[in-house]
């Protein structure tokens, strides 16, 4: 596999810390919660690795939304 | 008689205003000006952000951008988002760069040279939501560090208020306005190349209004927080700050007067 730029790294960093964060949720809710974090990353399969500044955009909403629902208070997401 | 008096005061202006109306549109010709508008959209990431021309009749439209932009909303492109609540310059929401200058769109007058097009862009140097809003989460996040709030160990004596003489309140004039519109902090180029460190002039006059207050007792502990290399001392005295302020307020004395405090700690 050709060597990853630091934005696909920082893509796959938001990734794996998305599903991560999908184990603090309650186990019955587990597959909506991981349903949901490949339906988001998949709505953007077709942006090109040189579009940089949309990709930097997009990591930036993710986090803010990770951010946003990791709150423990949030149980379930449809 | 007296029914002859209500009948003619009721009825006179009506005939009037509708003549009046009628004259203004047969004689005045459309005065047509062109707004600029940025516009983006976060559903299409991938296409890029650009300038939509709107043209409106300034004879039918009122004298400032705001109404403007409202008047596009409403009658041309609903999908044109931006900001507004008060419309009369106390709430901040319409904070946007007008024609180069941030500025709040309700409180901004129509260039009525109709020859020159007006450009709008969003508060610059920021993240975008959309169109002309910008993302203020790190701004209040800041806004949250400095603890804006009265803090003191010691209550009044009879429990109610904690009292302020007058000329302690008169120090306050000119700081407690703010309304926090971000135009002042997003006009200064030491806050753009420096956003996640430096606090810039909004959330720095309202550090300052917290430490000369007189029923505040946390001064010290406040100008502890300020004193390091980027917190304040980024302010370089461009003063773009006090040029740019919708309020007419002056954060570069303000935090002028902030560094002269913390040079006698």
């Amino acid at each position: 596999m050709a060597r990853l730029s630091g934005l696909q790294k920082e893509v796959l960093r938001l990734y794996r810390h998305s599903l991560r964060c999908v184990r603090t949720k309650p186990e019955e809710f587990r597959s909506h919660w991981k349903a949901y974090v490949k339906e988001e990353f998949a709505r953007y399969d077709h942006i090109q690795k040189k579009q940089f500044s949309v990709v930097e955009h997009l990591i930036r909403t993710g986090h803010r939304k990770l951010e946003m629902y990791s709150n423990p208070n949030i149980k379930n997401i449809h | 008689m007296f029914r002859n008096l209500l009948r003619s005061n009721s009825f006179a202006p009506v005939v009037r205003s509708s003549a009046r109306t009628l004259a203004t549109e047969a004689s005045v010709p459309a005065r047509l000006k062109t707004f600029q508008i940025y516009r983006w959209s976060p559903d299409t990431p991938e296409i890029e952000p650009k300038m939509q021309s709107y043209e409106v009749d300034l004879n039918k439209c009122g004298p400032m951008v705001l109404d403007a932009i409202l008047k596009i909303k409403n009658e041309q492109d609903s999908t044109l988002t931006f900001r507004r609540s008060c419309r009369e310059g106390i709430c901040g929401s319409c904070a946007m760069n007008i024609g180069g200058t941030n500025t709040l769109a309700c409180l901004c007058r129509i260039d009525t040279d109709t020859n020159k097009d007006l450009k709008i862009y969003p508060l610059p140097h920021m993240f975008i939501v959309r169109d002309l809003v910008p993302d203020l989460t790190h701004f209040y996040k800041q806004y949250k560090s400095i603890q804006p709030y009265l803090q003191r160990e010691t209550h009044p004596a009879d429990g109610r208020e904690n009292l302020q003489s007058i000329e302690d309140r008169a120090k306050l004039d000119g700081l407690y306005e703010c309304i926090l519109c971000a135009c002042c902090s997003t006009s200064c180029p030491s806050y753009w190349w420096n956003q996640q460190e430096y606090l810039g002039p909004a959330v720095l006059m309202q550090a300052y209004r917290w430490l000369i207050d007189s029923r505040d007792e946390a001064g010290k502990l406040r100008r502890e927080m300020l004193q390091n290399s980027m917190s304040l001392y980024r302010c370089h005295t461009i003063m773009n700050c006090s040029r740019t302020c919708p309020k007419g307020l002056n954060p570069g004395k303000a935090i002028a007067e902030i560094k002269k405090q913390l040079a006698f700690d």
